[in-house]
């Protein structure tokens, strides 16, 4: 017998649980997808059995279901668009009023409901007493007891949706809420127009809730309903207007708001009769007494810095092992391939090109990995939560924010952190305006690759005050990315701060395989993206930098002329190879203008080389100033040999090296990120981010260089 | 005695009288379970005294002095006073 195939949308308020469930229905059969266009991920599951193939399908995490987030926009058109044979919503059962307010809209829609009541353990330990038989009775649905942490209720969950499956033709639900004497009589009209009309028949929705979703406003409703009949349309919201200004003369209040207030009471009146008892209404739980140190006026803050340092200590503690590992089987894949590979042009490709072009990228995924995985666990336990609450009052001033500060950090907010994760942080950034300012100023900070070309260089020419240095260009990118950020809030980033308003939901232990889920999906994600535009910008960079070759014979008579050293005539061939290429043609072309803000062609090259990593504007460099090592830390001779060469070049004067820090903060996020920021927001911010950064720093460069010569 | 949630006290009570924010703002504040009739109580301001988190019955929200703004509350006036 074929199987019967169901679909289940899983749909829940945020903080209620919903991922727990969905993974123990789902096990591994989870597939994390993207919705296209949007960054909202798109998480599907199987369960089966010899009669039934249940496909699950995870909604974002919202707590109403109109047209306002984005996240309401998806979790209307997955169920009004792919029509779901059964939604399971999950409730909080602490939270039980507020969480049955997305439930009845869900139920209002008319596809059959399973309600999962999940945090049950909680409802026990606080004391909260809920009497479920009453509450089915009433609201005349399966209605499951979960505890989805410990397993408890989910195999339920799936009897129930079978049941109801099964059953969904014999008893059609109706839930017709009554909003009120102001707004039914318009509700009734409107309802016997569109049946008779047979309005949007093709989306199968009841008429009752198209009319409640035009008396509300929905935008989203009402621009299809317009595509489909615009008289009708508008006709329909002449009606709403009417009620409007009825409303507003007599309650001066608004459908919309009147709406929601009789659905809660809706809520109320089902919850009334002892379906709820809770202990005195505001006894303090564990969370608040947490909450009494963790926000407090002066230890949340300090708080807040140990766990920061305790972050980055682990993340370069910890990963220093693997991307080590990773770093040393990269360098010996570039052994082998040397010695296996004989013909000189692919021997270089392979190993200059993308062995150590991609491995320089794949080796910083540990240390993604163990950032996120922490990362991850802060958040699932609610503490990133908190440090927004903490720190919204300063992020503010900046048009940015309390979200806005853990994608700063990640990305080297404290040096050494990437910005590939922090772009990725901002996702919980809910208002798009903000979202975009923090991903494009978030790269400012100073990543991990950039500190090891300021630790180089700092060496070089300031030693002994490195850390100062380090300090003082730490200050500097948390004042560019905040000063730049409010500009472009004041200027294309113009409106209004979105609406704060946030939960700050109960400290809850993570469980492992949720957070194992979500970073392997995160790193994996990283390593896919980025290792194939890597791999391609690789192979270009070296392209750009090998071609077009030095004649044979103009090499020859270099050779044949001075037979001194046979070393320094490599380095002079690869100088002259690299002087020669069209990367090193453009830098000498661009040196004209860029001689303002006090760099040499060398120094072009190797930011060019610098934009698809930052760590090659080292290897970079020391090709130009023809060192032959790629990598200047692998032999502390030649590594102190191209730091002599640097003090030696007369170009390389204090506002010289001043001007090209602050370019190199600044400049333009690398290749990856540039890459990541397109795919959170899209190309058009990714190009412009990149442009106008560049545009930026080379005016800053310029004005800083050209003050300060006046002085040295 | 009516007043705006922005003049209450950490610890104080109060139950809510009126939400005057329209469009999105006023969407949300209803949605996360902010209208008429709730009791909640305020239980925390952030360090620089803004936000301000509140708990309503079974969950925490937090929410900015101008957002607050647009919320009025009754409260005991003897609780006002100590």
């Amino acid at each position: 017998m074929a199987k019967k195939n169901i679909v289940v949308a899983v749909a829940g308020q945020p903080n209620c649980g919903k991922s727990t469930v969905f993974n123990m229905l789902t096990g591994s059969t989870a597939r994390v997808g993207n919705y296209p266009g949007i960054t909202v991920d798109r998480m599907e599951g199987y369960w089966k059995n010899d009669d039934y193939k249940i496909k699950f399908v995870d909604l974002p995490g919202t707590y109403s279901l109109t047209s306002y987030s984005l996240e309401e926009v998806v979790a209307r058109k997955v169920i009004v668009d792919e029509r779901p044979d059964v939604i399971l919503c999950m409730l909080d059962a602490t939270a039980l009023e507020r969480s049955l307010y997305l439930a009845i809209q869900l139920i209002e829609i008319g596809i059959p409901v399973v309600i999962g009541m999940n945090m049950m353990d909680e409802v026990k330990s606080e004391g909260i007493l809920i009497d479920t038989a009453k509450l089915i009775a009433k609201l005349k649905l399966p209605i499951i007891e979960c505890i989805a942490r410990r397993n408890k209720g989910i195999p339920e969950i799936i009897n129930a949706i079978i049941d109801i499956y099964e059953n969904k033709n014999k008893e059609s639900l109706n839930l017709n809420i009554s909003y009120g004497a102001d707004i039914d009589p318009a509700l009734d009209k409107m309802e016997a127009l569109i049946k008779e009309k047979e309005f949007l028949k093709t989306k199968c929705l009841p008429s009752r809730w198209i009319a409640v979703k035009y008396m509300e406003g929905d935008k989203d409703l009402i621009i299809t309903g317009q595509k489909e009949d615009k008289n009708f349309s508008d006709s329909l919201e002449e009606i709403v207007k009417i009620v409007e200004k009825h409303t507003e003369k007599t309650l001066k209040t608004y459908p919309e708001a009147l709406i929601s207030d009789y659905r809660y009471g809706y809520i109320r009146s089902i919850l009334k009769d002892g379906v709820i008892k809770r202990p005195e209404a505001f006894r303090r739980n564990i969370s608040e007494a947490i909450d009494k140190i963790v926000t407090h006026r002066f230890f949340g803050p300090l708080i807040m810095l140990g766990v920061l340092y305790l972050l980055f200590w682990v993340t370069f503690n910890l990963g220093a092992y693997p991307q080590e590992l990773l770093q040393s089987s990269f360098a010996w894949a570039g052994n082998i391939a040397s010695y296996g590979i004989t013909n000189e042009l692919l021997q270089s490709l392979i190993v200059s090109g993308i062995i150590d072009g991609v491995g320089a990228v794949l080796s910083f995924a540990p240390l993604i990995l163990i950032m996120f995985a922490m990362l991850c666990f802060l958040e699932d336990l609610g503490y990133m939560a908190r440090v927004a609450y903490m720190l919204d009052r300063i992020f503010r001033l900046f048009g940015l924010h309390g979200a806005s500060v853990m994608p700063f950090i990640v990305a080297g907010g404290i040096p050494g952190g990437c910005a590939v994760p922090g772009v990725m942080t901002a996702r919980t950034l809910k208002s798009p305006k903000e979202r975009i300012a923090t991903i494009l100023t978030a790269p400012f900070m100073v990543c991990g690759a950039k500190t090891t070309v300021y630790l180089m260089l700092s060496e070089t020419f300031f030693t002994g005050y490195e850390t100062i240095v380090m300090l003082l260009l730490t200050i500097a990118s948390w004042f560019f990315a905040l000063i730049v950020s409010l500009c472009l809030r004041r200027t294309v980033l113009k409106g209004e701060p979105t609406a704060f308003i946030m939960e700050l939901p109960p400290y809850r232990m993570p469980t492992v395989y949720g957070i194992f889920t979500h970073t392997w999906d995160r790193v994996w994600q990283f390593v896919k993206k980025a290792g194939t535009v890597i791999f391609a910008v690789s192979i270009i960079m070296w392209f750009f930098m090998t071609f077009p070759r030095v004649p044979e014979t103009s090499l020859n008579e270099k050779s044949g002329a001075s037979s001194v050293s046979t070393q320094s005539i490599e380095y002079n061939n690869e100088h002259d190879a690299l002087k020669y290429s069209i990367a090193g043609r453009f830098g000498s072309f661009l040196e004209p203008l860029t001689k303002y803000a006090g760099f040499d062609w060398q120094v072009n090259i190797a930011l060019i080389g610098g934009f698809a990593a930052k760590e090659v504007f080292l290897s970079t460099l020391s090709t130009a100033y023809s060192m032959g090592s790629n990598d200047p830390d692998s032999d502390s001779k030649s590594s102190d040999l191209f730091k002599q060469r640097l003090l030696a070049d007369l170009n390389w004067t204090i506002p010289a090296i001043i001007s090209l820090f602050l370019f190199m903060l600044l400049y333009a996020p690398c290749l990856t990120t540039v890459v990541n920021i397109a795919k959170e927001t899209n190309w058009h911010w990714a190009i412009w981010g990149t442009v106008g950064s560049l545009i930026f720093s080379f005016i800053l460069s310029v004005a800083v260089y050209q003050v300060l010569i006046r002085f040295y | 005695m009516i007043i705006p949630m922005r003049k209450m006290k950490v610890n104080q009570k109060g139950i809510i009288k009126s939400v005057s924010a329209r469009g999105e703002l006023g969407k949300r504040i209803r949605d996360m379970g902010i209208l008429p009739g709730s009791e909640f109580m305020i239980i925390g301001k952030a360090p620089l005294y803004d936000p301000v988190a509140l708990k309503l019955t079974g969950f925490t929200l937090t929410l900015r002095n101008s957002e607050a703004d647009y919320i009025t509350c009754e409260v005991d006036k003897e609780e006002n006073n100590g």
